[in-house]
């Protein structure tokens, strides 16, 4: 970097803000492949061209680095480099720029899905230069109709069919796979009508050009392909964008833990390579990745994602950790357990399963007008063909209405209509920070008609935050020379109101008691009553800490767990929304009823543990709720699943966000409202798209039958709904 | 009505060639990226053709 002065953090245009820094040990996440090595990062706020120079340009001047580039479209970044520059040293240099990094597992599923998409966009490429080539013969034989000369008809005709033919059997093979595997367990899906036409047209018009025929629908088959493979295409490409998005959130926790051999040697290794039996070092502020029992260290863990509980618990040897709480004053050593049985998180890996399962059989408003709309074609198709044969017409003219019938009533717009809005409501969230996990989501949201909420973490900030009265500034300051040194939540709640200040010089930390040091010969204490040495007062606020400087009067402060900004706005305009609101919490009876009356939330659980929360969506679900989950724990993981529909916020644990429908990023609760507002609107123009797509089969259907839908007429009909139905979709809403 | 015999082939041809450059296009990986391929234009460095495809 030739920057003159000090280097400007984050994105330069002010795109996005200063990221948060890297997250954990990355050396874990390098993939060696004979000399050179490999990372995957995934960068956070890089959003302009002057990002992308400043990270490249720093990252390419690291010695031994071949190559760095940054995807500006998912964030991602690949660096290569041979020699032994430290990984954990390319991490820091994105971070020292202002951006977010954190390790990312380059995800198998992911190439698939790509290549995927990647062949949707051929095969409609494919069908989509043989439409436009198509018409412009077809458009030739219309207008020369009466006027063009058999032979030349036939030769446009045997032209269109010989870019037609390779073209429809080439970008159909999506729709004829589908339909032969559907059709060989007995089944009908929407593409068994849809390969059924464009087999049937295509071999109507071959028999008509080679019989020098008025009519062949070589323009429509391949039309109709174009607009189906849209509809594909934009669902494939949804799909993977909203996996890439649950991936990398996932990505952000995936830090590795430190690992001690035998030898005493200590290694950065990922949760997935942890051994049950592994020693595991945990510093203080790090997270526990897997279940441990605790062999050597006394200190305390914050369980808040465990279990729901604010305050803070001590751990001391023999103590098990779960998975997902946060070590605070001291260094611990644990032993990894395996998957025992009556592992916490193989109870919650059950219940999820069970979840899946259950939301898996939704279905979906498109599924329901695919279960109507299959037999009603086909019989109407049939029906054509028998009338027409009945009422004296020829075998060949009677199967050309039919297949007419079969390509006009082809679902083009109801192909289209959940898709595109789909993408467009998504990509409208997606802006606003909010990653929508599928688009069947959108519907389950929209359906929701009772909220039940998770207190820690999820209303409230999950941190405590001091209760400041009038004439104890001086005395904050003077703790916050002790609380500087640890990282005790209580402690940084002092520090947060004390602002910037000094750290007073040997600070010993007592886990379980509180902090000493001494302060120009006079011993400070700051910690529990019985650590100063004060009398518990009974009843007040729960979280409180006390100051004691030598021999004075002890002073006591009181914390309280927030609620988050826009919590009591969120709670008013779901009311207005008709939605029953529930909190269901794990943590203490007296710290629930305080929220909950702060939101004019009259019902509330206390103590629930995963199970009883689940038992109790069970219990809504049979009342006939239909339950919109809201919470980030693991204790929550298993009824997020289990809801309706379920959210998680950016700061949740991974198995909470990959169990719920989308998860929502920012301090505040205001992107909920936004969400659901959304996800009805959304809902409602799908609804709009249907009708509009049952009412052109209204219009059109008889058309068809009665023998006038000429190639003409269908192609206009067809690329009318679809247009109609793409607009609808794009229409701006709210 | 002669020159149809050399034009529809000819408009078919051109047309061809536009679908084979977009799928080479799309084989080469050059819409893994368009928020990044507008923004790299307008950085000085030399802009050197994708290393991987795949």
């Amino acid at each position: 970097m030739t920057l003159a002065g000090p280097i400007e953090q984050g994105c330069p245009s002010g795109l996005a803000p200063v990221g948060l820094g890297v997250s954990g040990a990355v050396g874990a996440f390098v993939v060696r492949k004979g000399g050179e090595k490999s990372l995957s990062l995934s960068v956070r706020g890089a959003k302009c061209a002057g990002c992308l120079s400043k990270i490249e340009g720093a990252v390419n001047a690291l010695p031994g680095v071949r190559q760095a580039r940054l995807n500006l479209s998912n964030g991602r970044m690949e660096v290569k480099w041979t020699g032994d520059l430290d990984a954990n040293r390319i991490a820091r240099t994105v971070t020292d720029l202002g951006y977010g990094a954190a390790p990312f597992d380059p995800d198998t599923g992911d190439a698939a899905a790509k290549a995927e998409e990647r062949s949707l966009l051929i095969a409609m490429a494919v069908a989509a230069f043989a439409a436009a080539n198509v018409m412009l013969l077809s458009v030739s034989v219309w207008s020369g109709h009466g006027e063009m000369g058999e032979t030349t008809r036939r030769i446009m005709h045997a032209i269109s069919g010989a870019i037609a033919l390779p073209a429809a059997l080439f970008s159909g093979r999506v729709f004829f796979r589908s339909a032969w595997s559907v059709l060989k367990k007995g089944h009908a899906n929407m593409d068994v009508p849809i390969s059924l036409a464009v087999i049937l047209a295509l071999s109507v018009s071959v028999h008509e050009t080679i019989r020098g025929g008025e009519h062949a629908y070589f323009d429509a088959t391949v039309m109709l392909l174009f607009f189906l493979l849209i509809g594909r295409f934009l669902d494939a490409r949804l799909r993977r964008r909203t996996h890439a998005a649950a991936h990398e959130l996932a990505a952000l926790q995936a830090r590795s833990a430190t690992r001690i051999g035998v030898d005493g040697t200590t290694q950065s290794v990922r949760a997935s390579d942890i051994a049950p039996g592994d020693t595991i070092l945990v510093a203080p502020g790090e997270r526990v990745l897997v279940d441990l029992e605790v062999i050597e260290g006394v200190s305390e863990a914050d369980e808040s994602m465990v279990s729901g509980e604010s305050l803070p618990q001590a751990v001391a040897p023999g103590v098990r950790l779960y998975a997902g709480a946060v070590n605070l004053s001291q260094p611990l050593r644990g032993r990894a357990l395996g998957s025992a049985e009556n592992s916490l998180l193989s109870d919650i890996a059950r219940m999820l399963e069970a979840g899946e399962q259950r939301r898996s059989a939704y279905r979906r408003i498109a599924d329901k007008a695919v279960s109507l709309y299959v037999p009603l074609v086909h019989t109407t198709a049939a029906l054509t063909f028998i009338g027409w044969v009945l009422a004296g017409a020829g075998v060949r003219e009677a199967l050309m209405i039919a297949v007419s019938t079969l390509i006009i009533t082809c679902p083009c717009a109801l192909a289209l209509a959940a898709p595109v809005v789909q993408v467009v409501t998504s990509e409208r969230l997606f802006r606003r920070g909010v990653f929508l996990k599928s688009g069947d989501a959108l519907e389950r949201l929209a359906e929701c008609d009772h909220v039940v909420f998770d207190k820690t973490g999820t209303l409230t900030l999950g941190e405590p935050q001091l209760v400041r009265t009038d004439d104890d500034d001086d005395a904050i300051a003077r703790a916050a020379r002790l609380a500087r040194a640890s990282r005790h939540p209580l402690s940084r709640a002092v520090v947060a109101a004390a602002g910037a200040g000094q750290v007073a010089a040997g600070v010993r930390e007592h886990p379980g008691l509180g902090l000493e040091a001494d302060i120009d010969g006079v011993v400070c204490r700051l910690g529990s009553a019985e650590w100063v040495g004060a009398e518990e007062v009974r009843g007040e606020s729960r979280l409180r800490l006390w100051y004691v400087e030598g021999d004075s009067e002890p002073r006591r402060f009181a914390f309280e767990d927030a609620l988050r900004p826009g919590a009591g706005k969120l709670a008013e305009a779901l009311k207005k929304r008709g939605a029953g609101l529930e909190i269901l919490s794990g943590d203490s009876e007296g710290a629930v009823a305080d929220i909950a009356w702060q939101l004019g939330i009259s019902d509330w659980r206390a103590g629930a543990s995963p199970a009883s929360k689940v038992a109790r969506l069970e219990e809504l679900r049979e009342e006939g709720c239909k339950v919109l989950m809201i919470g980030d724990g693991l204790n929550d993981a298993a009824s997020l699943s289990l809801a309706h529909a379920s959210l998680a916020p950016g700061g949740a644990m991974d198995v909470s966000q990959s169990a719920s429908d989308a998860v929502y990023t920012g301090a505040g609760l205001d992107a909920i409202e936004g969400i659901i507002d959304a996800a009805r609107g959304a809902k409602v123009r799908m609804l709009q798209n249907f009708a509009l797509a049952a009412g052109y089969n209204v219009i059109a259907v008889p058309i068809a039958v009665a023998g006038f839908a000429t190639p003409l007429v269908a192609a206009i009909a067809m690329s009318a709904s679809s247009l109609i139905v793409t607009l609808n979709a794009l229409r701006p809403g709210r | 009505m002669e020159m149809l015999t050399f034009l529809i082939p000819v408009a078919i041809l051109l047309g061809l060639t536009g679908l084979g450059a977009f799928i080479w296009a799309v084989r080469t990986g050059q819409f893994d990226d368009p928020q990044g391929d507008a923004a790299r234009i307008l950085t000085d460095d030399e802009d050197r053709p994708l290393p991987d495809r795949h």
